[in-house]
């Protein structure tokens, strides 16, 4: 299982703050505290980054490599920043991924950078059209991108599909679509694809207190289903995996002797599973 | 071999919700889909009130107006009117003139309507008020208050104002209407929240948000429709009071109950043309769940009525 830590993201105020002061301090402590969570890779999401969007890139991932061994995972919409990131990538860490191509033309130059730097890409499986409706959907996108990646001369086995995690508290459907998803892309082809998820988005929307119940568990199911990678709390999927055992043991119906943790456990499957309406007080009722 | 027609069954059902004292009348109470009486039990008809206001209804269209003339500068002329000349089973009274934009009516004058309106009718009767957050919860309060033990609906408590309004309705044995803006989960979780204050959920009445044939009833539509899959199918038993299509109010805003001939004789008749447009945006509701109606134009009450008849038969 690759973790990929997603702290280091534009939306959070203080990284925000420190990229725009090129400030190394906060962005290298939470490189270190995300490594050091288990974290194999560090996602350095700058959002669209349209003005320097390269020289930001850049500052990233030499900023990141400078206090943590480990691989960059490049996630913008702008191409340019990420061949700037990709040109000083040290890849005596791992390779680099680039987040993300897409079914949308506009993202297909992403795969001639994974194809020119030889690099790993996430392919989320979306086209210009609007959200997939179902597992199908997403199946059928992932194969048009399986086909583009080989067309632009990237193999396989370099390629993510990425489902397309949406939150519960407003697509409650598409949490059970996307295990659905998961579990069709390991199918489609020998060996089987590789399938990455953006973890929290599950929980985006949900009370504070829930959100990483919501992501520990869902993310357990995503792990039975076959995934591969999460970019995700590396804190928070340590917990999971310690928690696993439990978490096994009451889908199998056995007594864990901690009533409450069983409850929670069961009803938050229940939310994911779409057998009991979402609401923020579901643990409650 | 025969055919058997296939029958779904479940395992959630409806609660039954009373309303009135003196001439009483109840909704809800089936455990199947709306009108598939042929798979379950409906034991009751989906129930329209008639709706009346504290204030004259000067932004009301003509067509609708037409019908109250002569009785609605009284609150309580007009009700005796709905019930007497018009048979209405319930009434809905809205307190319209409270909001603060509006006559901003305190809500001492709006205790002195309900209390009038309560000893003119003899139905149950519904008291809304003006859909002004901060406004309701002081004016439902009073009302709630005035009408004690006449088992009444109170509404709508919202997300920003529910403390109160079940506060009140809970002392004083009223029914509650919990209205939260076109969205399932949200719906479920302001019930959730109600009834954790200790209002029974077999009091409650959910409003998922109403809106009019053309504007954005398929987002009603469907949220109504998911509340009565989870509260039949997964038995959830918070998304099991009945439901209230608030029609009326949304359908006499649009410009398909407002635009002369002149403007589009394409449209045809304006006064056909309105009465239908409430009368099908009522029907949608009933099918996609609704127990409750509140509506204004007694034409297309008596439509609704008959295709409940048929669809009851």
């Amino acid at each position: 299982m690759l973790i990929i830590g997603e702290k280091l993201s534009i939306i959070a105020k203080r990284v925000r703050e420190a990229m725009l002061k090129r400030d190394k301090g906060p962005i290298q402590e939470i490189a270190k505290a995300q490594w050091q969570a288990g974290a194999s890779m560090i996602d350095a999401n700058i959002g669209p980054a349209e003005d320097g969007g390269e020289s930001l890139m850049e500052w990233m991932v030499t900023t990141i490599q400078e206090a943590v061994p480990l691989p960059v995972c490049l996630d913008t919409t702008n191409y340019k920043a990420v061949e700037a990131g990709l040109k000083v990538h040290n890849n005596q860490w791992g390779r680099p991924l680039i987040n993300s191509t897409s079914n949308d033309p506009e993202r297909f130059p992403m795969l001639e950078l994974a194809a020119k730097y030889n690099c790993q890409i996430i392919g989320l499986t979306v086209g210009k059209g609007g959200l997939p409706a179902d597992a199908g959907e997403r199946a059928a996108i992932a194969a048009e991108i399986m086909a583009r990646a080989m067309e632009y001369g990237v193999p396989l086995e370099d390629l993510y599909l990425d489902p397309l995690v949406l939150q519960i508290a407003t697509s409650q459907d598409h949490a059970l679509k996307v295990i659905e998803a998961v579990k069709l892309f390991k199918e489609m082809n020998d060996p089987p694809m590789k399938t990455v998820v953006g973890l929290s988005n599950i929980s985006n929307g949900c009370p504070k207190e829930l959100r990483p119940i919501i992501n520990k568990y869902y993310f357990l199911m995503l792990l039975d289903a076959g995934l591969d990678a999460a970019i995700a709390d590396p804190k928070e999927m340590a917990e999971a995996m310690e928690e696993r055992p439990l978490f096994e043991a009451v889908l199998a119906g056995k007594d864990i002797g901690d009533q409450r943790r069983a409850m929670v456990i069961k009803k938050t499957v229940d939310i994911i599973m779409g057998r009991t309406l979402y609401a923020h007080s579901y643990l409650e009722m | 071999m025969s055919y058997t027609a296939p029958k779904e069954t479940y395992s959630g059902k409806i609660f039954e919700v009373t309303i009135g004292t003196e001439r009483p009348v109840t909704f809800g109470g089936e455990n199947v889909l709306p009108f598939h009486g042929f798979e379950g039990s409906i034991p009751h008809r989906p129930v329209i009130a008639y709706e009346i206001q504290d204030v004259p209804p000067d932004d009301w269209p003509e067509t609708v107006k037409a019908v109250y003339n002569g009785v609605a500068n009284d609150p309580v002329s007009w009700a005796r009117f709905c019930e007497e000349k018009l048979n209405a089973k319930a009434i809905a009274l809205r307190l319209i003139g409270t909001h603060p934009d509006r006559e901003n009516r305190s809500s001492e004058e709006a205790r002195k309507v309900v209390l009038e309106v309560l000893s003119a009718i003899k139905v149950p009767l519904i008291i809304l008020g003006s859909n002004h957050v901060e406004k309701d919860s002081e004016v439902l309060v009073a009302c709630a208050e005035a009408a004690k033990d006449k088992n009444c609906i109170i509404g709508k408590a919202q997300e920003g104002n529910y403390k109160t309004i079940t506060a009140a309705a809970m002392a004083h044995n009223h029914k509650l209407i919990a209205m939260s803006e076109l969205d399932i989960n949200l719906s479920k979780q302001l019930n959730i929240l109600i009834t954790q204050m200790g209002f029974p959920k077999e009091r409650l009445i959910t409003d998922p948000m109403c809106s009019a044939l053309g504007y954005g009833i398929e987002y009603t539509y469907s949220v109504m429709e998911r509340i009565r899959l989870a509260a039949l199918a997964q038995n959830d038993q918070v998304m099991q009071p009945p439901i209230l299509g608030d029609v009326g109010t949304y359908v006499w805003k649009v410009k398909e109950t407002q635009a002369s001939e002149e403007e589009v004789p394409q449209w045809g008749s304006l006064k056909e043309r309105s009465i239908a447009w409430e009368a099908v945006t009522a029907v949608a509701m009933l099918i996609a769940g609704a127990e409750l109606l509140i509506m204004r134009h007694p034409e297309a009450v008596k439509a609704v009525e008959r295709f409940i008849d048929e669809l009851m038969q």
